[in-house]
């Protein structure tokens, strides 16, 4: 668990809209990497693009590579089903699914996949992935009721067991904090804290404390007009990009000066 | 904004100089018992001058009874309480009233069909057919068995149809030609007469079975071509309201779409699924104008729809009505009766619907 990611000259289009342009970025294992940038830079797309996420908008395509620890995310024999198995997703807003309990919502993964389990084998995942969650000791009595039932703040980090659960190598979370208020944000980033230990973990977030306070390294996107391609513009340890970035637009951009 | 700058600086035009207990002052109220008193004397006063003249209606007093309410009442209430309160009075009035209108014919159906129907709403009506029943006695088993059995031969066909038709525009075909061309032929589908679709099965089945061929079956399709449409449409509108968050959050499960379409879209989306399928069954199963082509009528059961004529309960009233036996009467009775047993029907499809709805849709808390 917690592999590499390395993009190589990746460019992403909608139909013949080039969205994102030439992006080159090296994701350690077991690190936190957070993507900031103006809205519509294209940091979600390009998160997106790591788990072929994006494909699932019509029209969608990247030329170039995203490699997984060598392996060539958009081969010819890769299934993007596959891949997603490997690489989970966290979304901005919090989605368990309605119509099953906490605890199989928890199992989404296997269940809709029609994994066959013990019951001893699945009451320990569950516990688990809420454990991991830092969701066990607020739903443990609860386990069979609905998922929607929770606040923002659990659904979320419910979210979060659901995506561990099938135990994938990295983490994508796409602004997994925006909808909720301060305390389950902290909730969030401290378990984001922990879970680096395991997976590699990359985060698009709009809040630049948020980056500072998770992230080893940080990623700066921009776009220099609508119309124009979001390009990468640095990507650094997340000390170096807050205080000496190399880049000027970075400096304004961390120092809010724009965006 | 304090209060001297509003002053110095009168940019709205807001009578700044009227003290604001004023400005936000009710102007006056009519009593609560003002619109009641108002309706009864215009009730008064209509039917009075109707009285005198001779001319007494009830249909003539009740419109005109509402007309000089609504006049009167907007007058009154213009005079007291302002422009604003009596225009509010007047469009509630004329909202009132189309409602009522709309009420008035079937309420006047339901009663006429339940006051004439139930002389013979009895047990026999529902155990015996009318196989050599002349005159009194006989009843409509053979044909609600009938009307079951088509409804429920043409629902088999046009549920599996209909569902995937609409999975395929909303999941797969989103912006392809073949999808709207296909929701445009739905749209057309949905305003088919369904005589056609009864012409259309005869001669679908007289192809096969040479002409003057009447069977159950070919009522059943001729039901599937009305109520495909209305499947379509209404578990498209359905699986459209699921959030596509939902997908997305299966997708990135590693979930393949066809897994995630039959284990996340459809159980969201049950619920409105099955009742609009109940009420696209309530929709075809009244039908009389294709069965009456395809289907004929028997005096006796068959519960076959492969082999010869089925009675239908619209049909089975059509006939009874408009070409009884001697003597008229308890032909006449029959055909209320079959009339008020597929009401019942209906109603309780609908009711059916509704208990779907509630018991499917997913729960909170």
């Amino acid at each position: 668990m917690g592999k590499a990611i390395e993009a190589i000259d990746l460019d992403i289009y909608y139909g013949s809209f080039l969205a994102v342009q030439g992006v080159n970025m090296t994701i350690r294992p077991k690190t936190v990497t957070a993507l900031i940038g103006p809205s519509g830079c294209g940091k979600s797309t390009y998160l997106r693009s790591i788990n072929r996420m994006h494909e699932v908008i019509p029209g969608a395509r990247v030329e170039g590579s995203i490699e997984l620890d060598g392996t060539d995310l958009y081969g010819a024999g890769v299934d993007p089903v596959g891949v997603r198995r490997q690489i989970g997703m966290v979304f901005q807003r919090p989605n368990p699914f309605p119509t099953m309990s906490i605890y199989d919502n928890v199992i989404a993964g296997q269940r809709l996949n029609n994994k066959r389990m013990r019951k001893d084998a699945t009451d320990d995942l569950v516990e688990r992935s809420l454990r991991g969650a830092n969701l066990w000791n607020e739903v443990k009595d609860r386990l069979e009721k609905p998922g929607s039932g929770l606040s923002g703040g659990q659904q979320q980090r419910l979210c979060i067991a659901r995506a561990i659960a099938v135990q994938p190598d990295v983490l994508l979370m796409d602004e997994p904090c925006s909808a909720l208020d301060p305390i389950s944000t902290l909730a969030i980033e401290d378990l984001i804290n922990e879970l680096k230990m395991d997976y590699t973990i990359v985060i698009v977030t709009h809040n630049m404390q948020q980056a500072a306070r998770v992230s080893d390294y940080t990623g700066f996107f921009n776009i220099e007009g609508t119309g124009k391609p979001g390009k990468l513009v640095e990507m650094d340890e997340t000390k170096k990009i807050f205080s000496q970035p190399t880049q000027k637009a970075t400096e304004d951009y961390v120092s809010g000066r724009f965006g | 904004m304090s209060i001297e700058t509003d002053k110095t600086t009168p940019q709205h035009d807001v009578d700044v100089a009227t003290p604001l207990e004023s400005r936000i002052a009710r102007k006056g109220q009519l009593p609560r018992w003002g619109t009641a008193a108002a309706l009864a004397g215009a009730a008064v006063i209509i039917g009075g001058a109707l009285a005198a003249t001779g001319a007494f209606s009830i249909g003539l007093f009740v419109f005109l009874t509402v007309v000089l309410f609504a006049v009167g009442l907007y007058a009154i209430s213009r005079a007291v309480e302002g422009g604003r309160k009596a225009a509010d009075r007047v469009v509630t009035i004329v909202v009132t009233s189309a409602f009522l209108l709309a009420l008035i014919p079937l309420i006047s159906v339901v009663w006429t069909v339940l006051s004439n129907g139930v002389a013979r709403f009895d047990a026999e009506f529902f155990s015996s057919s009318m196989r050599g029943v002349v005159g009194e006695g006989g009843g409509g088993y053979h044909a609600i068995m009938g009307t079951l059995i088509i409804t429920a031969l043409a629902a088999a066909m046009s549920i599996p149809v209909g569902l995937l038709t609409a999975v395929y525009l909303v999941e797969y075909g989103v912006g392809t030609r073949l999808a709207r061309s296909i929701t445009f032929f739905v749209d057309v589908m949905t305003g088919i007469p369904s005589i056609v679709a009864g012409l259309f099965a005869y001669a679908l089945f007289a192809l096969f079975a040479g002409p003057g061929v009447r069977l159950g079956f070919a009522g059943a399709v001729a039901l599937s071509v009305l109520m495909i449409p209305v499947v379509v449409r209404a578990t498209e509108e359905m699986l459209k309201i699921v959030p596509n968050e939902l997908r997305e959050a299966a997708f990135a499960l590693g979930v393949p779409k066809w897994r995630t379409i039959l284990k996340v879209v459809i159980p969201t989306s049950i619920a409105g699924i099955a009742s609009g399928i109940t009420l696209a069954i309530a929709r075809v199963i009244g039908e009389t104008a294709p069965l009456l082509i395809a289907v004929g009528i028997t005096t006796g059961l068959n519960f076959n729809p492969f082999d010869g004529r089925q009675a239908t309960l619209p049909v089975f009233a059509y006939y009874s009505y408009a070409a009884p036996g001697v003597p008229r009467d308890p032909y006449v009775d029959r055909a209320w009766t079959a009339a008020l047993v597929l009401i019942v029907i209906v109603m309780v499809l609908n009711l059916a619907a509704r208990l779907i709805a509630r018991l499917f849709a997913p729960k909170n808390r």
